[in-house]
Formats: structure tokens, sequence, C-alpha cells
């Protein structure tokens, strides 16, 4: 949880991104604090996941200023690889790095770009598995893993390079409905441990439990946000409305 | 026929000998500078840089879209005008078949690398690591899986066209043929000798391939 006097970690102005012609963010300004839970919800091809996206630069912003940690990474030369590494990245497909063992798949980064010892690495990667219930998967292949057991690797590979904040983007749209609960466990885990999450999600009742603030994005915009119980019990805009009257 | 074939293999064996040894050198020789050229045009085709992505367009267009024959011709006509040093009509035919090779072996490695989800470079890059490593440790890892099968069809045709440069007397089997027909007269015999070598190399090929690849599934 967090207060007022918690700092600003993810800073966005103006943000446009078009693909072509087509424009998918329209302008879209908002902060994340230090220690905060963010959902976004909206509907499909309202241009949540390109805004995520965004964040960590996978999709490069066609306007617009991103600050992450008080440094615009939207400048030019500046190294994004590196903040990247603090900025972990949960995807809706797991992405998982199929030709990797488990344990590989989490000691890769930190091996690579972080030059952590090979012991060291494993050792983390190890009490990370722990605390999802997979250590006795360590040597498997990802596909001997059920969904949710590859989306919880994905989870601890990107913990291993100790983010500062994790965006995920549908993490459980792709699951068996049996495997929800089992990640949006570990995320609420994670939440409850001070950890910046920034969550795109159709996974509503999640959203009103686990956030500090809720973003409605429809058409490119942020056209409403505000803590959860005001998005869901009582939503100004009129999408809003329109939406949750559907999902709920 | 048959006691043709062994009279003409008895007589003229050393013929064919050289053509094999010629044939296998000029095989190793332009599969190896051809899947080495391949993989440039490979890259440079996925570059984001406009001018390496179109000559590399342009080159592939030319190479596929003219008859290999003729692209030995012109390479044969045309390199020793351009060469600062002496070009034999071997090393001309040598880079004709090594250019023509790298065209067809550039689409099956960028088509392999392509071929790998997106999502697994998008998870390297959200962790930071830089794209030279994601390549190395998690792109190319896999696309080697997609490439090898039908590269390995590239290896073999490429031992097959070695025959065409017979059309210049360079040596390799086809010449040995050709050598050996004109000496006996007997065609089909002679030609029935060059298919089996050529059969026992390509399937000598095939056989060494599916050793490597077998070797490759192990490890997954």
């Amino acid at each position: 949880m967090i207060d007022n006097q918690s700092e600003t970690l993810i800073k966005v102005e103006n943000l446009h991104k078009k693909f072509g012609d087509l424009e998918v963010l329209k302008g879209i300004d908002t902060e994340v604090k230090k220690g905060e839970v963010v959902s976004i919800i909206g509907p499909s091809g309202g241009g949540k996941s390109t805004f995520l996206r965004c964040l960590n630069l996978l999709e490069e912003p066609t306007d617009g200023k991103i600050y992450f940690d008080g440094t615009e990474i939207t400048a030019k030369g500046v190294d994004v690889n590196k903040h990247r590494q603090k900025m972990g990245m949960v995807f809706q497909h797991f992405n998982v790095f199929n030709n990797l063992t488990v344990l590989d798949n989490i000691t890769l980064a930190p091996k690579l770009e972080k030059k952590v010892p090979k012991e060291q690495a494993e050792k983390r990667a190890l009490e990370l598995l722990e605390t999802v219930g997979m250590k006795d998967k360590r040597y498997e292949y990802p596909r001997k893993l059920s969904g949710g057991q590859k989306q919880r690797l994905a989870i601890v590979r990107s913990l291993a390079m100790d983010p500062e904040v994790i965006l995920f983007d549908e993490p459980t749209s792709a699951l068996d409905p049996e495997m929800v609960k089992g990640v949006l466990n570990v995320i609420k885990e994670l939440a409850k441990n001070n950890m910046t999450i920034v969550i795109v999600t159709h996974e509503m009742g999640f959203a009103r439990e686990v956030s500090d603030r809720v973003l409605f994005i429809d058409g490119g915009v942020i056209c409403e946000e505000g803590a959860p119980e005001q998005i869901f019990t009582n939503p100004q805009n009129a999408r809003t409305k329109e939406f949750l009257s559907q999902v709920l | 026929m048959i006691q043709d074939i062994i009279k003409i293999w008895s007589k003229y064996d050393y013929v064919f000998y050289r053509g094999i040894k010629y044939t296998l050198f000029l095989s190793v020789i332009t599969i190896f500078f051809g899947t080495i050229l391949g993989a440039v045009i490979a890259f440079m085709k996925m570059s984001k840089s406009k001018v390496l992505n179109t000559a590399a367009n342009i080159y592939n267009g030319i190479i596929r879209g003219t008859p290999i024959l003729l692209q030995l011709y012109f390479f044969w006509l045309w390199l020793p005008k351009i060469s600062p040093i002496e070009l034999s009509d071997r090393m001309c035919i040598t880079i004709a078949l090594i250019v023509n090779g790298s065209s067809f072996i550039s689409e099956v490695i960028r088509s392999g690398i392509q071929a790998v989800d997106i999502g697994q470079m998008e998870a390297a890059k959200s962790l930071g690591i830089r794209q030279s490593y994601a390549m190395r440790y998690i792109i190319m890892p896999q696309a080697i899986k997609n490439i090898l099968p039908a590269l390995g069809n590239e290896f073999i045709a490429m031992m097959k066209q070695t025959s065409l440069g017979s059309a210049f007397f360079i040596g390799e089997l086809m010449t040995a043929y050709r050598t050996v027909q004109s000496a006996t007269y007997k065609g089909i015999e002679a030609l029935i000798i060059a298919g089996i070598i050529y059969l026992i190399l390509t399937y000598a090929l095939t056989f060494l391939l599916g050793i490597f690849e077998r070797k490759l599934k192990e490890s997954d």
C-alpha cells in the first residue's frame, strides 16, 4: 500500500502511439508511485496493452515522454536495456524461453547482464522457485509445464532481476480456469510485499481487491481513473459504466 | 550393358575417382562459403536498415529469377574482366556456385529465425538482455531446429549443382562422365556410373545430416 509521500516511479506525459495510420494511444498522462498497484481495465482494442508495452519501450511511442525513476527513457541515447532490467514484464502468453530449463530461464538474465556468479544466481533462483512451489521443476523444460506453471516461472524470472516495478499484460487470460487462482495469488503476494505493479487485467474481482488505483482505458485515452471502490461502485464516465455493466 | 558398365569402370575408374574428389571438394567449399554468405544476406534482409534490406532483396531477386547456368556463364565471362588477379575457370565457377547457393540458403535461415515466436525476443528484451545475447542464447538455438532440415535440402541441391561446372570442363564428376563418354562412345553406361556415384554422395550427405539432426533433438 502507498501513502501520499510515496515517490513517483513512472511518469507518463502526453503519450501517443500510432501503428501506421491507426492511432492507438491518443495522449495519456499518468503517474505510478513506488509501491502502488495500478490495474488497467477496459475493452479489447482500447489501447491497454499498447500502453503497458510503451512503458518499457517494447512499443516505441510516437510522441510523448516517459520518465522512469527520474530519467526520461524516451530520450535519445538512453540505454533502454539498463532500464528494462529494473522493469519486469509478464506476458499473456508467458514467453518463457523454450530452449532453456526452468532454472536457466531464471538465471540467464542475471548472469548475462548483471554478471551475477552462476552459483549465486542459481541459489536465488531456487529460493524464488520455492516461493511459487516449483523447486522440483528446476531441471524441466517449459514444454513439460502447465500454463499456470509457465506463468509462475515467468513471474519469478522477472523477479530474479530485482525489478522496481513489474508490468503484467493480461497474465491470466491464456490460462485454463483452474490455473488462474494460483497465478493471481502469486501476484497478490507481490503486492503485499510492496512491489510496484501495473497490471492489465480482465479479472475485475482481482483489480477491485488488490489495486490502489484503477485506470479505465478506451479509445486510446484514460476515460476514468480512481480508487477501485469508486470505479466499481460509482463510475462517472458513460463508457466506464457501459463496460462495467457488461463484465460484472 | 552391365558388362559394358563394369568394363568402363575397371578401365576408367581413375577418371571417375578424380571427378569424385573434385566434386566433393567443390561441394564442401561452396556449401561452407555459401552458408556464411547466406547468413550475411539473411541478416541484411532482417536488418532495419533500408539500404541493406533493399540490397538483399535485389540480390535474391536476381539470383532466384535467372537460371543458374546463365549465372555460371556470366561469372565465367565477367569475373576475369574485373578481377585484379588472374582467375581460373574453376575459381569463377566456384564463386558463381557460392553466390547462387547463398541466396537460397539466406531464405532458409531468415524464415527459420522469423519462425521463432516473437514473444521470445520480447521476453528477452523485457529482462534487459541486449539483442546480441538474445540472438545467441535464445533465438538462434531455437531457429537452428527450424533451419536444419531445410538447410540439408539446400546442401544436397548445392552438391548436385556442382555438376553444372561440367559445361566449363572444370573436372568434377560430370566432367569425368564427359571425358569417359568421348573416349568410349558409351554415353549411357558412363552416365549410369556417374548417376550411381551421385546417389551414393547425396545419400551419404543425407545420412550425415540425419545424425546431426537427431543429436540436436536429443538435446531438448
